[in-house]
């Protein structure tokens, strides 16, 4: 196989289906893959676990299987996917059941565990808190490391069209076929690190085709409401092309490529991932095609044999309540709403760990910001973080209570409150963490 | 003139810190990004932020640099009370920053 043809189906958990569907149909892809665990998303998956233990893997994942896994059957591309997130096996079973609904008999799915580790990390720092993650005590809700490709490259070398895991690093989705198919050495850490550099282009889906991207008049895009996921021409060396489909919206160029080869990066020279620290720096993007970005010189060095851990903890209750205010005046008027919830809360609630007031419109993102003047309309907003679910109530209660007994002419309160699930981060070595997967009732050990 | 007239950009999160990443439209004005966003402007520019220190990476065959910004986003976005708590807004917010051609 000289050229092979990745796909990315989702960036995220709540990511379109259409892009990922137009893929399976007329890409002519070797894999479909599917990222779709933000940080937080598997200790969510952990709660849903709890409280039922088929659940547990990603909401969208039978929706997902049921668009995709007849084109995907018919044209011979394999699935790889981190949906099984808290429960792998589950989403396997789930997908199995689905793949036999729509008559596709035989269709080999292979769940990979091995990422969970909240029984070996009592002892760990974390990053965040600067003690051990025992001190959690009954707030600890998951830890899973960042698994590399064993499982996964391990799944496809026993024949599994459709490979399901939970937290993987989310390049290493792409890096696993490109080892299985094109045999790269472990130890390989050139074509590692461009096979890393591959993944983390793709990864975001659309974000790479013209999404996160518009800014109208100095970037625009086409047609971005039918904006179409990229894919990647690799060669077997770990160059790649990166496209999408022609008839699709968005574009694809080399400032969309080198925005996703930034992003959420730190060193470029040292991405830190399971198999290899891959090296950006010195990366080159050029223009050979409508639509067509070629990517060469991403080169790589040995990995660090440690694997990053987020470990998941509840964190006390947010509250929060919204009230909108316009005309003259209104910047005024908002920032007295501020000053009477907070002075409120301090006398109905004790138990608030941090707040924050401030006028959506003003100085929500950016607190330098101050020309008001003109300022047509503000929206407050009051959030806080409270010990218990009680207080946390609290806070959108009395932002409700200001259409009464607050300044003039406000409307439109909202108001919600939810757990807070905060993540933390620690490191463990990697031969702690042992990879296996299970196809059609196997067992197997990866590594 | 602002720094939106020449380089795009985009954030991103990990945790508590935020990257952003600044590009030139136009090679010609890699000097100058590369001279007048340094990491101490960059800090006077998010001052009003918790910011604890900043990293700064040139990456000059692509014209672009990139930020490491850590204690950002007022504990990262699994528990920052901040509306946008992945920070996604910052990198526009940076782009604000002004930029004199004639230094």
């Amino acid at each position: 196989m000289s050229i092979l043809r990745l796909g990315a189906g989702a960036g995220f958990q709540g990511d379109r289906i259409a892009p990922a569907v137009d893929l399976a149909e007329r890409g002519k892809l070797d894999y479909l893959i599917f990222e779709c665990l933000g940080e937080r998303t598997i200790a969510l998956a952990q709660q849903a676990r709890s409280a039922d233990p088929t659940k547990g893997y990603d909401p969208l994942l039978e929706r997902r299987m049921r668009a995709v896994l007849p084109a995907c059957v018919r044209n011979g591309t394999r699935i790889v996917t981190n949906m099984g997130a808290a429960n792998p096996r589950a989403a396997a079973e789930k997908t199995r059941a689905v793949a036999r609904e729509l008559g596709l008999t035989g269709l080999r799915v292979a769940a990979v565990t091995g990422d969970d580790v909240v029984d070996q990390v009592g002892d760990l720092v974390l990053d965040e808190t600067g003690k051990p993650a025992s001190e959690l005590g009954d707030r600890l809700v998951s830890a899973n490391a960042y698994i590399g490709i064993d499982g996964l490259v391990a799944a496809l070398n026993a024949g599994a069209d459709v490979v399901i895991c939970g937290r993987a690093s989310d390049p290493s989705l792409f890096l696993a076929p490109l080892v299985h198919e094109f045999g790269w050495a472990r130890d390989d850490w050139t074509r590692l690190g461009r096979g890393i550099l591959v993944g983390h282009l793709l990864e975001c889906a659309a974000q790479i085709t013209g999404g996160y991207f518009a800014d109208p008049g100095l970037k625009d895009v086409p047609d971005l409401a039918n904006v179409g996921h990229p894919l990647a021409e690799v060669d077997s060396d770990g160059n790649a092309v990166i496209t999408k489909l022609e008839g699709t919206g968005g574009r694809v160029s080399r400032a969309t490529c080198i925005e996703q080869m930034l992003y959420e990066i730190h060193d470029p020279a040292r991405y830190l991932q399971p198999d290899v620290v891959a090296d950006f720096s010195k990366v080159n993007f050029k223009e050979i095609g409508p639509d067509r970005v070629a990517v060469t010189d991403g080169t790589g060095t040995k990995a660090t044999g440690l694997l990053k851990v987020s470990v998941g903890y509840r964190d006390g209750w947010f509250g929060e309540g919204q009230i909108s205010y316009a005309g003259a005046n209104c910047v005024a008027r908002g920032n007295l709403a501020i000053s009477l919830v907070r002075e409120r809360l301090a006398q109905t609630s004790g138990a608030i760990i941090e707040q924050r007031g401030e006028l959506i419109g003003v100085n929500s993102v950016w607190p330098s910001t101050n020309d008001t003047a003109n300022t047509a309309e503000v929206r407050m907003r009051y959030a806080a973080r409270c010990h218990d679910a009680i207080s946390a109530q609290t806070v959108g209660e009395e932002v409700e209570g200001l259409y009464l007994a607050g300044p003039a002419g406000g409307g439109g309160v909202t108001k919600s409150i939810r757990e807070v699930l905060a993540i933390a981060s620690t490191l463990m070595p990697a031969e702690n963490v042992a990879t296996t997967f299970e196809m059609k009732g196997a067992s197997h050990e990866a590594a | 003139m602002k720094l939106h007239d020449i380089a795009h950009a985009r954030t991103g999160d990990k945790g508590d810190i935020s990257n952003i990443s600044v590009i030139a439209y136009d090679p010609a004005h890699w000097p100058l990004i590369r001279d007048m966003v340094t990491t101490d402007r960059v800090a006077a520019h998010f001052e009003t932020f918790d910011a604890r220190d900043i990293s700064r990476y040139e990456i000059p065959q692509l014209q672009a640099l990139n930020f490491v910004i850590r204690g950002a986003l007022a504990g990262g976005v699994t528990r920052s009370l901040a509306l946008d708590a992945h920070g996604k807004c910052l990198a526009s917010v940076l782009l604000e920053m002004q930029i004199c051609s004639s230094k």
